[in-house]
């Protein structure tokens, strides 16, 4: 379902992506979506924190989980559509994808270094230790380190479209090896409790707290399609800067 | 040079592909345009002495020829419509960069091409050593001067069938003798009906050799 | 096929000759495995305890170590473009490369771990599930490896970023593995751990050769 999203996302991107409108559409839409992601942001905190009760076990920290759920959705949203772009760029060629790819990145290794930390303040009260090596736990670290070795691949390189290409190689057989890692670890060892949103059959989680935890997540991915088109805006106009600088060079050398 | 019998020398030639045509080419070094509007025709028994000062490309047009780099603009086509390729029936290309392991003597370096070039019974050492390299068989390629590394580098075209030889300045490290080898090799080459594309800074010239300088053709 | 059997053949006498290749795989494993006793104590009951954990941690950094050179230098002294651009499919020609990786540090790990987990205390019926698990994971490592390294082909810090892109990937070997011979020590069947390593292996075989080869495109373009 993800991927099919992506897909027509992209495709909307790809229908007004020359580099050149793109700058200037992002510059149109960055003011609106951070203004709506605003809202969203102020909704969900006076739901999560003022409005919706605490939990009968967990108390006022179950509050935490309106930005760790989110962030911990956002860091593997985020994979997905960095793999995607990865994916897009290799086959379309198409450099306004490794732009979006390499703008994207970084933000979805600060939503999975988010729901670490805020998981760990979450898992001191609750279970009486900062960390645990749980499945998920590990998991989501190894997704954050996934995203260390793309981040850090993608700029090793003076040529950046070489470092684009192997990054997004590196994006693709990650994500392959995202499913085993899961399953890996789930029969490894498990102590975080089990899917409540996403599941068959419905949310078993009280509208109560769904409501905020919705907003939230709202207001997470609109700040983050906020940022990532700022972002890939920067990109772009710095890949143009770029190559005016090579030309400028190579007529230089000419004379 | 005397003969050398029981080489490849003797063997025929696939050199009905020829000839290879570049048309209009335009050729990038990443984001930076190296040369452009480059014609040229390779035609068998052809040889083409490519000049013009350091930076100008002749490098990156030897490697373009050889299939290694896709042109940024234009087109090269071998006769036959293929897309230029370092496959044994096509070209072989002698760079700056020796393509021989340190660690392995020059008999086994040798034996590898060898077997990638096709020679499957006998590889090297076998009768072609035209570089005189067989007295340093099996020294290990470590131990050996610049000259000599290239001298045992130039001899992979001694086993190669490739119709078209991509030399990258040959003559540099070798003395007087290796450098009159590489022109009787190329002539040699030459007359069994392969071509030659070699970059060099030589003043000298060849016997019905084109020139082609860079950086000036812009 | 021809080119295939000359490159393997090629980088065989290369690992077993050159610095980098098999002796300093397996020196490195035994010294580093030798450390643990040295930092824990001697202790039969916990060494034998962290046996599998350490012997498959090790063997993984052990692999890890030779893989920086497994392209490099090809691509240095211009043999990849060349070896590139032969008729020999490139996935084939990582394949190549990737087996004369595994015969010359991954197989002989697996030899030599049985040995060094006598000196972990680690009970006999455990031995064979070590070696098995070894002789199917540390081909997945070899062919994860080839990935990164092709990835990491003229990257600045190259050997750094080979670890930080490895590591993660190679993290369910390291579970299955080591899961493996932690089943058998403890008396449960170590089967289905083995079966899901062969099943990696399998993945890794199919996915691994077609990344590597794009990367390697990419480096030599």
């Amino acid at each position: 379902m993800v991927a099919q999203a992506l897909k027509a996302m992209h495709d909307t991107v790809l229908r007004v992506a020359q580099p050149a409108r793109f700058v200037a559409l992002a510059g149109a839409w960055i003011p609106w979506v951070s203004v709506a992601a605003l809202v969203f942001l102020a909704a969900g905190l006076v739901e999560g924190l003022a409005l919706s009760p605490p939990d009968y076990q967990q108390g006022e920290t179950v509050r935490i989980m309106y930005v760790h759920v989110p962030a911990a959705w956002m860091g593997l949203f985020v994979y997905a559509l960095v793999a995607g772009l990865g994916g897009v760029g290799l086959v379309g060629g198409h450099p306004l994808a490794f732009h979006a790819a390499r703008a994207a990145a970084p933000l979805g290794a600060a939503f999975t270094a988010v729901c670490l930390v805020t998981g760990a303040l979450w898992g001191k009260p609750m279970w009486g230790a900062w960390w645990v090596w749980d499945a998920r736990l590990t998991s989501m670290l190894l997704l954050l380190f996934l995203y260390f070795g793309h981040i850090a691949l993608s700029r090793a390189f003076d040529e950046t479209r070489r470092g684009d290409k192997a990054a997004a190689v590196l994006g693709l057989v990650g994500c392959v090896n995202l499913p085993v890692v899961k399953f890996s670890v789930d029969w490894w060892n498990t102590l975080h409790q089990p899917a409540s949103v996403m599941k068959l059959g419905g949310p078993s989680v009280d509208p109560a707290m769904l409501w905020p935890l919705l907003l939230m997540a709202g207001a997470f991915k609109l700040g983050f399609f906020a940022l990532w088109l700022a972002r890939t805006r920067t990109e772009v106009v710095e890949a143009r800067l770029r190559a005016a600088a090579g030309r400028l060079r190579a007529e230089g050398g000419a004379r | 040079m005397a003969a050398m019998p029981g080489t490849p020398f003797a063997l025929p030639l696939p050199t009905q592909a020829f000839p290879l045509i570049l048309r209009d080419v335009a050729c990038a070094r990443g984001e930076a345009r190296v040369f452009g509007g480059l014609d040229l025709a390779v035609e068998a028994g052809g040889l083409w002495l490519v000049r013009g000062a350091n930076g100008a490309g002749k490098t990156t047009l030897l490697r373009l020829l050889a299939g290694l780099l896709k042109p940024a603009g234009g087109a090269a086509l071998w006769g036959d419509g293929r897309a230029p390729r370092t496959v044994p029936e096509r070209a072989v290309l002698v760079g700056h960069q020796e393509a021989l392991k340190p660690a392995l003597s020059v008999a086994e370096n040798l034996g590898f091409w060898a077997r990638f070039h096709g020679v499957t019974e006998n590889p090297w050492p076998h009768a072609s050593d035209p570089f005189g390299v067989w007295a340093l068989a099996d020294v290990p390629v470590r131990a050996l001067s610049a000259g000599q590394k290239r001298r045992v580098s130039l001899t992979r075209l001694a086993f190669a069938r490739a119709p078209l030889w991509l030399l990258d300045e040959p003559t540099t490290a070798l003395d007087a003798a290796g450098q009159r080898i590489v022109w009787e090799l190329v002539a040699l080459h030459r007359r069994r009906g392969g071509a030659a594309v070699v970059t060099t800074h030589a003043k000298g010239t060849v016997d019905g050799a084109n020139e082609l300088v860079l950086g000036e053709a812009r | 096929m021809t080119v295939f059997l000359a490159v393997l053949r090629r980088d065989l006498l290369l690992a077993l000759r050159d610095g980098a290749g098999t002796w300093t795989v397996l020196g490195f494993f035994v010294i580093a495995v030798a450390v643990f006793p040295l930092g824990i104590g001697p202790e039969p009951q916990v060494l034998a305890r962290i046996a599998p954990g350490v012997l498959w941690a090790m063997a993984l950094l052990a692999a890890l170590l030779s893989l920086d050179t497994l392209f490099e230098g090809d691509y240095r002294d211009g043999s990849l473009e060349i070896l590139l651009s032969a008729e020999l499919l490139p996935e084939l020609l990582v394949l190549a490369k990737a087996l004369a990786h595994w015969l010359a540090t991954g197989l002989p790990l697996a030899l030599a771990a049985p040995l060094l987990g006598v000196f972990l205390h680690l009970p006999g019926e455990a031995m064979p599930v070590l070696f098995a698990s070894l002789l199917l994971g540390t081909p997945v490592l070899s062919l994860l490896g080839a990935v990164g390294a092709a990835l990491a082909l003229g990257a600045r810090r190259a050997t750094v970023l080979l670890a930080v892109m490895v590591l993660p990937l190679a993290a369910p070997v390291l579970i299955f593995g080591a899961g493996a011979v932690e089943s058998a020590q403890t008396g449960l069947a170590a089967a289905p751990s083995l079966l899901i390593l062969g099943g990696v292996a399998l993945c890794a075989l199919a996915v691994c050769p077609v990344a590597a080869a794009a990367a390697l495109r990419q480096a030599v373009e």
